[in-house]
């Protein structure tokens, strides 16, 4: 008899429904004074260092509706393309930068926002170099399995042309899904689930 | 706090047929919200093998009591008390210390409180329906609350959700991010729940259902229910003078 290869099965995902905001930014919905704030609302402080930037959007489902129940979070490198963590073996992060971002669509207008810093580089585990991204999670009622997807900065072309990830991309008419644009300090970044214009979601 | 040695060797992939797929008509939202292209697969680089650390400094005492932690001073949530217990492990079977859970359910009488849930049970002023807490070092979690109620949804014309506890878990890296919901072991609705049906696998909709646990029970106080969690585990990183290790 062959051997077990004595693994675990990770639990398999349920959606989000339509209440995570309940569990995950209670004080957003109005449950107040249980815990002090939400978490992930503020990424950076008065000594973060970088280039101060917003990220926002909506996402659309299938028939171009947006999505005013859905819960976004963000994990990013920091302006010299170090990551917060206890797992980051290239060196010290900025400690006033969190790296980590989550925030909920707004109810009345599907709208979110991020006021984070424009990423460094980082480079794969082969050694080559990646543009700078945000590395982004939805999840939502109607989301069975939390959608992984990355932003990509609009200035950064000559970045972007050489990016290995985006150089995957067969159907290149999709690449600029994956692209925010720059309207001054904001980048906007739209994520649309399905249809024409479905934003290229990753298995990580 | 920190969360324990740093591992940096990428994760397992995900088995994606054992989780739900993306577009499962029967659970009706998914219909419009499910992305129909393949996904492109991408290696772990340190993006998504990184994660931050959540502290047990972030917490306050009562963040895990959901039977205390909004309700008036004195006073306490309406319901059948429980406590629910487990661990958080990794496909190794190791314990994910460090890991950050949070939790939200209805109320005993089914009905959340959120101004989109227009149920008829009554909302109960003395329970807010969240709460939080961090693994131990071994991945060892508790929390106390009431046993949530069913309660209808409209999907189809007379579905109702099986009293259910919905878990956010959080472990060391961003591509361990995990959203999943606990049922309770016999009850009926179970297996007449569209949501749960988005999973195909009769062992998988088993691995969210807790047990029981009479051992656990607090006398005159609080039944209790065990409820093991599993993030992905990761490959060990390869060292050339421990190759034997790998």
């Amino acid at each position: 008899m062959a051997q077990s290869l004595d693994r675990l099965k990770e639990s398999p995902s349920q959606t989000a429904g339509p209440y995570v905001h309940i569990g995950c930014a209670p004080n957003f919905i109005g449950i107040e004074g249980v815990f002090d704030h939400d978490l992930g609302v503020s990424m950076v402080n008065d000594d973060t260092q970088g280039e101060r930037i917003s990220i926002s959007g909506q996402i659309f489902d299938g028939t171009g509706t947006v999505l005013k129940d859905a819960l976004l979070e963000i994990w990013q490198a920091d302006s010299n393309g170090l990551f917060n963590s206890p797992g980051e073996t290239r060196g010290a992060a900025d400690p006033n930068f969190t790296g980590w971002g989550r925030q909920p669509t707004d109810i009345d207008s599907g709208l979110y926002r991020f006021d984070t810093v424009k990423p460094g580089r980082v480079p794969l585990q082969d050694g080559r170099l990646q543009a700078p991204h945000v590395n982004l999670w939805i999840v939502a009622r109607g989301i069975n399995l939390g959608l992984n997807t990355r932003v990509y900065f609009s200035d950064e072309e000559a970045a972007n042309a050489e990016d290995p990830v985006l150089a995957r991309i067969e159907h290149r008419v999709r690449v600029p899904t994956l692209i925010a644009s720059r309207e001054s300090d904001n980048y906007r970044f739209d994520i649309h689930l399905q249809g024409d214009k479905e934003t290229v979601f990753f298995d990580i | 706090m920190d969360n324990g040695t740093p591992e940096t060797g990428a994760f397992f992939e995900r088995d994606r047929a054992w989780h739900p797929k993306a577009f499962t008509p029967d659970y009706k939202s998914s219909v419009v919200r499910s992305p129909r292209r393949a996904l492109l697969s991408l290696e772990n680089s340190p993006g998504e093998i990184t994660g931050p650390v959540f502290g047990h400094d972030m917490l306050n005492e009562n963040d895990a009591d959901l039977i205390h932690n909004f309700a008036r001073p004195g006073e306490s949530a309406l319901g059948e008390r429980i406590i629910v217990h487990g661990r958080v492990l990794d496909e190794r079977g190791r314990g994910v210390s460090g890991a950050l859970l949070e939790f939200w359910q209805a109320n005993a009488g089914g009905r959340y409180r959120h101004k989109k849930d227009e149920y008829m049970a009554p909302l109960d002023p003395n329970f807010g329906g969240c709460g939080r807490t961090i693994t131990d070092e071994n991945g060892n979690y508790a929390l106390r609350t009431i046993r949530p109620g069913p309660y209808p949804w409209p999907n189809g014309i007379n579905d109702w959700r099986p009293a259910h506890i919905h878990f956010s878990i959080f472990g060391h890296g961003f591509a361990q991010r995990l959203i999943t919901q606990m049922y309770f072991e016999g009850d009926p609705l179970i297996p007449l729940c569209p949501i749960v049906q988005t999973i195909n696998d009769e062992a998988a909709v088993k691995q969210l259902v807790a047990l029981f646990d009479k051992a656990h029970a607090t006398p005159f106080d609080s039944l209790a229910y065990k409820f093991d969690i599993v993030l992905r585990g990761r490959r060990s990183t390869l060292f050339e003078n421990r190759m034997e290790g790998n």
